[in-house]
Order: C-alpha cells, then structure tokens, then sequence
C-alpha cells in the first residue's frame, strides 16, 4: 500500500521498539523526558499560580502586565532555542527553560482570568464571615478558581508535551524529542515512528492522570454545574 | 451558648443613596427594634436590595448615617454557600469566632438537627436541592454569635410549595433562635405571613410610603384573616387591588 520508506509497516516499528527497549535507550528516554518536564512544569505551577491569583485580586496590575504576558504568550517557544543554547549551554536546563517558557504564561493567565471572574457573592459572604487576609486567599480566592486551576494545568501539560520534541532537539544527549531527531538523522523512520507512538501514549496517560485530580470532592462543584 | 445578650442595633439616619445619576434611595429613615421581624416590599428596582447592602455595610451611603452594631449576616437568593466545602463545613464558617473545640461540635450538631439535614452533613451544595441549600444558608447565618439577619429575597428562587415550606421552616428556626431580621422581598404574601412590621417601598428613589404592624403570632396560614388583611392593605398601597394597576398610566409607570 505505503512504500515502507515512505511509512514504517507496524511490524517494522515494532521490532525497532523491542531493540530500543533491549538497548536501553527507550527507558532512558522516557525518563529523561518526564524529568525535564516534570521540573518544568512544577516550576511554571509554582510561580504561575500565585502570578495569577496575584494578578486576579489586582486590576492596576492587570492592566500593568497583562499586555505583556500576552506578548510573550504568543511567541513561540522554538524561538528562544539560540538564546536557551546561549543561556544555558548544554544539558537539561535548556530544554526546562523552553518548556518553562511555554507553559508559563498560559498558567498564569487562565488563573488570572478564574480570579477576575470570581462571583462577588463569594467575597461578601467572605466578609460576613471575618475572612480576611490569608484565610481569605487560602479559603475564598484559592478553593473558588481551583477547577479552572486543574483545567489549566492539564492543558499546560499538553503543551509541555508538545514542545518537548523541539526542546530535546538543542543540548540534549537523551530524551524521546532527542530519540526522534537522532532516528531522523540516522534515517531510521522506524525508531522515529516508534518514539511517535511512546510520546502520544504517555501523554494520553499523564492527561487522564491530571484528570483525576478534577475527582476531587471539593472542585466536583466547578465541573457538574 | 452564644452571646446574644449584646444589644444590636440598627439605624438608618437621613440615608440617601445614588449611582452615578440615578438615585436609588432619597431620606429614608429607619429604625430596627431589637428582635423585630421588618419586611421591605416594593416594586422591582425600587432600591430593597441596595436598602440591605447599606444595612450590611458593603456599600456605603452617598449622604446620611447607617448605625449598626453586632454581629450582621445576610442571606442570598442563591449561590451564598460556598460550593467546595460540605453542608458541615459550610455551616463551621458561622462557628468560626467559637474557640472550644467541643463545644463547636456540639452546636453543630444542634444547627444540623434543627435543619433536618444530619444525613446530608458530608454532602456538596450542588448535590442537594435548593430547599436544602436554603435551610444550609440559614443554619449557616444562625449559628454561633450572629445577632442580625439580612435576608435578600431568600426564598424567591424556590419552587411556590417550597418557598411555603421555607416560610415555615424560618418561622420554626427563629423560635429557637431568635434574631432581629430585616427581609426584603416582592412576595406580598410572604410578607403578610412573617412580618411583625411591613415597610411598603415606593418607585425609585426609594422612600417608605406605608408602615404596617401586624400583631398576630406566628406561624401564621396563607388564609389567616390577619395575613389576607395585611395582603389587602400592601396591595393596596402598591396599586394593586380593585381595577389598580390595569389603566394605561401605572403599565407605563411599571415600565
């Protein structure tokens, strides 16, 4: 039907898979991914998520930053691969930085926007209740966005995922993105294919991972009404 | 127990209130007594809901004085309970000035006993009716050392069988914990069944244009010969008995 060196045969990626799970490289692979991206991803959370809530509870800063968030949203991320390379020479902190540079903003915005967009109803009952400072960031402002939180994040995680390939093609020795640069060089689609399968795989299975935490009894509310 | 004893109080001086242009209230004067039951009725967007949010402190008058003192709570047509805590915890943010762990048990457990809600302690708002949800949102406004109620149309968004369930229910509520209320609502008969004084609002700018004083106890019927007076005279007031309120010029007025 396909030429086989237009488009690997099933059996041929198969049998390319088998050798790179004997070689070791596939495990390998993998692990080195999920840790640049892990590290990446915690990163953009942890300041991303308070970035967000910050600008949310703050119309001046809105207006101050947001312009340029949006900016810098919309640039992509292979764009800062000469100055990743150039910051951060070789190793992970390249790619953690270009991934870093991809999730970040759409984190922060969204959680900005949940903020903003909070009932104002929720802030009067707060202050009926003497919540006031942190209790009110803790046990308003934080539990009211969390859904769009986790819907956030779980979209920040596939972009992570995506751009994974891009950033393993610069300084890195490892990693699925690297995997399938290196077969395309070497010309071996079959391996290329392969890594395809592992990379769409993991991701489907870290998404429904995040999914879970939608599962939560206390964010239920944000996805039955 | 709580401590109710502290007086409350209640006091709108010469209150005039404006957004942008528009003047939502002009000189109103008002006086809540201490355990009174005070119904505001008028015509939608005659400023009842601005009245409340004056009483309550979330916005201030354009001009005048609001005096108040103890502990205010108001209660919401809908969504005031906070959908990521349980029926328990939710009720917990009115036991939050309770120190004594125990003994905040304890009153929970009454408030959850006294809304026949025991069963429904661990479940989500979104997963209980909103007859249910009110009585949460009551028990919630109850609990602990609240002194004032500030109630925003609060059966308004339920079902008519329900609403007349919630009227009683209320009426039970109060008996064993008694409170000042001020209750703001478009349902005459509502007004007619639980108050112990009626201020009958006019158009925007909102002035008090009847005051009514019914004596008789409550729980009082929909049929009760004092509550179907007391319906008359509002309906009355506001132009709506006999052929009112069918000529040209009040639909207009109406808008």
């Amino acid at each position: 039907m396909v030429a086989e060196y237009n488009l690997p045969s099933p059996y041929t990626v198969w049998v390319a898979g088998l050798d790179e799970i004997k070689a070791g490289h596939l495990a390998n692979d993998i692990v080195a991914s999920l840790f640049r991206v892990a590290i990446a991803f915690t990163i953009s959370t942890v300041f991303g998520v308070p970035a967000g809530l910050a600008l949310g509870q703050n119309a001046a800063a809105r207006t101050a930053f947001v312009p340029m968030l949006n900016f810098f949203r919309f640039i992509s991320p292979l764009a800062w691969i000469p100055f990743a390379i150039l910051w951060f020479h070789i190793g992970d902190k390249p790619a953690v930085f270009l991934i870093f540079m991809a999730t970040f903003f759409p984190i922060t915005l969204a959680t900005m926007a949940a903020v903003a967009n909070i009932p104002s109803i929720y802030f009067r009952v707060a202050r009926d209740y003497n919540y006031t400072g942190i209790d009110l960031l803790t046990k308003v402002t934080f539990p009211a966005v969390m859904p769009q939180i986790i819907t956030s994040l779980r979209v920040a995680f596939g972009i992570a995922w995506v751009v994974i390939v891009a950033a393993e093609m610069v300084g890195c020795q490892d990693g699925l993105g690297y995997g399938i640069w290196d077969a395309r060089n070497g010309l071996r689609l079959d391996i290329a294919v392969c890594y395809m399968v592992v990379i769409g795989s993991l991701g489907m299975i870290f998404d429904r991972l995040l999914a879970q935490l939608s599962k939560l009894p206390s964010v239920r509310w944000g996805y039955e009404r | 127990m709580s401590v109710n004893q502290s007086t409350s109080r209640l006091e709108v001086e010469d209150v005039s209130h404006a957004y942008g242009a528009v003047s939502v209230i002009e000189h109103l004067n008002l006086v809540v007594g201490e355990g009174e039951f005070l119904v505001l009725v008028g015509p939608s967007g005659c400023g009842k809901t601005t009245l409340l949010s004056l009483l309550s402190g979330h916005i201030t008058p354009s001009s005048g004085a609001v005096t108040r003192s103890g502990v205010i709570r108001t209660v919401y047509q809908h969504d005031g309970l906070f959908p990521w805590l349980t029926v328990t915890e939710n009720i917990e943010m009115g036991l939050r000035s309770i120190v004594d762990p125990s003994e905040r048990r304890m009153e929970l457990g009454e408030l959850l006993d006294l809304i026949h809600l025991g069963s429904f302690a661990d479940h989500y708002p979104h997963q209980l009716s909103g007859g249910m949800r009110q009585r949460v949102e009551l028990a919630r406004a109850l609990a602990g050392d609240s002194d004032i109620l500030l109630m925003d149309e609060p059966f308004s968004a339920l079902d008519y069988q329900t609403r007349l369930r919630m009227r009683r229910e209320l009426v039970r509520l109060l008996d064993k914990r008694p409170r000042t209320v001020v209750f703001v609502t478009h349902d005459i008969e509502e007004a007619a069944q639980l108050a112990d004084r009626v201020l009958v609002l006019s158009q925007r700018p909102a002035t008090v244009c009847r005051q009514l004083i019914i004596d008789a106890p409550r729980p009082r019927d929909l049929t009760n010969p004092d509550v179907i007076e007391a319906t008359e005279a509002i309906l009355e007031e506001l132009g709506l008995s006999g052929d009112g309120g069918l000529d040209d010029e009040s639909l207009i007025a109406t808008g």
